[in-house]
């Protein structure tokens, strides 16, 4: 199945009710999709004047108290940071997809990780995150999703899936679970009208100063509690790794074959993939900077999960950085030589 | 005797309304809270309140209520009614919120006739930034950014948004009422509950057009304030059903 | 038809558009500050000719004015 058809089944499986998009390369075959799809299950697709109108209707939706979701790609998902913000700060579930392309601006419709700064640190306005989830495989786009929809509801904030227009065109077997999830699911603050009860009220304005400040507060013990319970990563032979990528996506996968490579030439390299890429797996790649010494960050930008990760090691080892943007892909074949010349430089600086 | 005016039930008791002096915003919350009293439906209710005067709306209303992004009350309003069809959602929206930074939103919602009713305040000025141009301000009106009036070359013209949604198909139902006088009124709160109707009766898209006096804006008094309504807004932007394709 | 009515004045934001529209000319503004700072409006109706008519209360923005009619 294609990458952005299996983000739509999975959804389906996990009880999305509602899904609302606007057609952006590279994710049309999502939208798509779920035009198709939707129907026949019996749940609620629009095709939006625009992807702000398509953030704002998921708003909607989930102060009614259903599962939703929207999908868009770079420039779309620029427009959607106001609604993003909005449901962040009003305590609103979502998931909400991008199948990122070359920015900035307009750029190509190829696959690039420009975006990690705008998902990861809060892309709209005001103090709140998202929790961001990176799918390296099409089967991973499917149980992403399901996870993405279960951990916006537990913790009542939206949620990313950071794909990239290769995930999303390229095709793989996939498994989907039974479809278990019911649609609707009792939330004690969703708006169904005040039956024998007060009105209920969900808006992000607080004037008063304190209160304001209590609510960020609030907010910020909820992300320690997400940094707390949720990080997810992945290895690839880095027991006895001397030196280690860290790499997440369609990076995952490129540096994966070129790692199993340089592995064959007895260069002990090995790799760190972020499933979480907020929250960032700090700790365990702090850990990991106690006895590796060299880090090669390899992205599909011009570097920013780099500064993550130089973060993330406060000052522990040595960060080296390879990135292609714009759609450039780097062959494994390319990347394990690039890896291996940095290795044996790091090698000889170190016997200097 | 009997009484036979009272406070509306679903008018929140101890919260004075913040509005000023004459303003429309309070009769119109008086009418919304009086209709969803003799309709019956405080408990189908879900209302979009608007980034404006009225933004803290769910003061006053004791319903179900969701802040929207300034602009964007009428897709909030699709995503709700979308998964909950039987209740009754309504969005209460300014000039700006509805005419400039929402028109897309308004046009498509009406163009899909999503099965909604919205109610538009319209001042010709930005109330609670201070009295601002507005889309719906008037040529030669003086606002804080017109000071010498509004000029169509340099600002462009008024919008009728009733005349503009007309043209689309989805529209079912388009109204534009008054609350300058006792007998605008009653003819406002009819409106609502007729839009309140053709909801219930899924027959789709309707917009009540509430001409509403800002004194503090207008830099006049309340009784100039609704005076000017008849004298000159009236003529820009008249009474009556627009639009009516119910059935 | 008697009527009276029933005036609020804490609520009453001195916008006197109930007394432009009785058509007795039984609302006048008081000399009494409420609590908000402002000259609050009085039903004064001696030789009672109100009506019950209710176009004050349905006027009034801060639904401030209550109606009875017998």
């Amino acid at each position: 199945m294609r990458g952005n058809d299996a983000i739509g089944e999975a959804a389906i499986v996990a009880g999305c009710r509602c899904y609302f998009g606007y057609p952006i390369t590279p994710q049309n075959e999502l939208i798509e999709y779920m035009a198709r799809r939707m129907p026949e299950e019996g749940r609620v697709f629009i095709q939006s004047e625009s992807e702000l109108a398509a953030i704002n209707m998921v708003l909607g939706a989930s102060a009614a108290g259903a599962r939703v979701m929207t999908s868009s790609s770079s420039p779309g998902f620029s427009l959607k940071q106001e609604g993003i913000s909005f449901m962040a700060g009003q305590e609103l579930p979502a998931v909400i997809v991008n199948i990122m392309r070359g920015g900035p601006g307009l750029g190509n419709i190829a696959p690039a990780q420009s975006d990690y700064f705008q998902a990861t640190k809060g892309g709209g306005h005001g103090d709140y995150y998202t929790v961001v989830l990176a799918p390296s495989s099409v089967q991973e786009m499917a149980d992403l999703t399901i996870d993405a929809f279960r951990l916006a509801d537990l913790y009542r904030n939206p949620v990313i899936i950071l794909g990239d227009g290769m995930l999303g065109q390229m095709m793989e077997p996939v498994e989907f679970p039974e479809k278990g999830e019911k649609t609707d699911l009792h939330k004690e603050y969703a708006l169904t009208g005040a039956k024998g009860r007060p009105g209920r009220l969900i808006k992000s304005l607080i004037l008063d100063t304190k209160e304001m400040e209590d609510h960020n507060w609030k907010l910020a013990r909820k992300y320690e509690r997400i940094k707390k319970n949720e990080v997810r990563y992945k290895t690839f032979k880095l027991e006895d790794a001397d030196m280690a990528v860290v790499a997440y996506g369609t990076s995952a996968r490129i540096a994966k074959g070129a790692i199993k490579r340089v592995r064959e030439e007895g260069l002990k390299v090995g790799l760190i993939q972020p499933i979480t890429l907020w929250p960032f797996p700090s700790q365990f790649i702090r850990k990991c900077g106690r006895s590796i010494k060299d880090f090669f960050v390899f992205e599909m930008s011009t570097g920013q999960m780099l500064y993550d990760v130089k973060l993330a090691l406060e000052g522990e080892g040595r960060v080296h950085f390879h990135g292609r943007p714009g759609g450039i892909i780097t062959t494994p074949l390319e990347l394990s030589r690039i890896i291996a010349r940095h290795y044996y430089r790091v090698k000889k600086e170190k016997e200097r | 005797m009997k009484k036979v005016y009272a406070w509306p039930k679903s008018l929140k008791r101890g919260v004075p309304f913040h509005y000023c002096p004459g303003c429309g915003h309070s009769i119109i919350h008086k009418l919304i809270a009086q209709v969803i009293d003799e309709m019956g439906i405080r408990e189908k209710v879900i209302c979009v309140p608007p980034a404006g005067c009225a933004v803290l709306a769910y003061n006053y209303l004791d319903i179900d209520m969701v802040e929207a992004p300034h602009g964007r009350a009428a897709a909030v309003a699709t995503g709700i009614k979308r998964v909950l069809p039987q209740n009754l959602v309504f969005s209460y929206q300014g000039d700006g919120d509805l005419a400039a930074i929402g028109t897309a939103e308004t046009i498509h919602a009406a163009n899909r006739s999503e099965n909604i009713s919205i109610f538009f305040i319209n001042n010709a000025v930005y109330g609670m930034t201070g009295g601002q141009m507005a889309p719906t301000t008037l040529l030669g009106q003086k606002t804080s950014t017109s000071l010498g009036g509004r000029e169509a070359k340099r600002d462009g013209y008024p919008i009728d948004m009733c005349k503009l949604l007309a043209t689309l198909k989805g529209a079912v139902y388009l109204e534009r009422t008054a609350v300058n006088s006792p007998a605008n009124i009653l003819k406002t709160k009819k409106a609502i509950i007729r839009s309140f109707q053709i909801q219930r009766d899924d027959q789709g898209f309707s917009l009540i057009d509430i001409l509403s006096p800002c004194p503090t804006n207008w830099r006049m008094n309340s009784v100039e304030s609704c005076r000017w309504i008849d004298e000159v807004m009236i003529k820009v932007y008249p009474l009556g059903v627009i639009k009516d394709e119910t059935k | 038809m008697k009527g009276y009515i029933e005036i609020d004045p804490e609520l009453c934001k001195e916008c006197v558009l109930c007394i432009e529209v009785c058509p007795k000319g039984l609302i006048k503004k008081s000399s009494r500050l409420n609590l908000k700072g402002f000259y609050h409006v009085m039903f004064e109706d001696k030789e009672k000719q109100c009506a019950g008519c209710s176009l004050c209360a349905i006027i009034c923005p801060e639904a401030a004015i209550e109606v009875y009619r017998g």
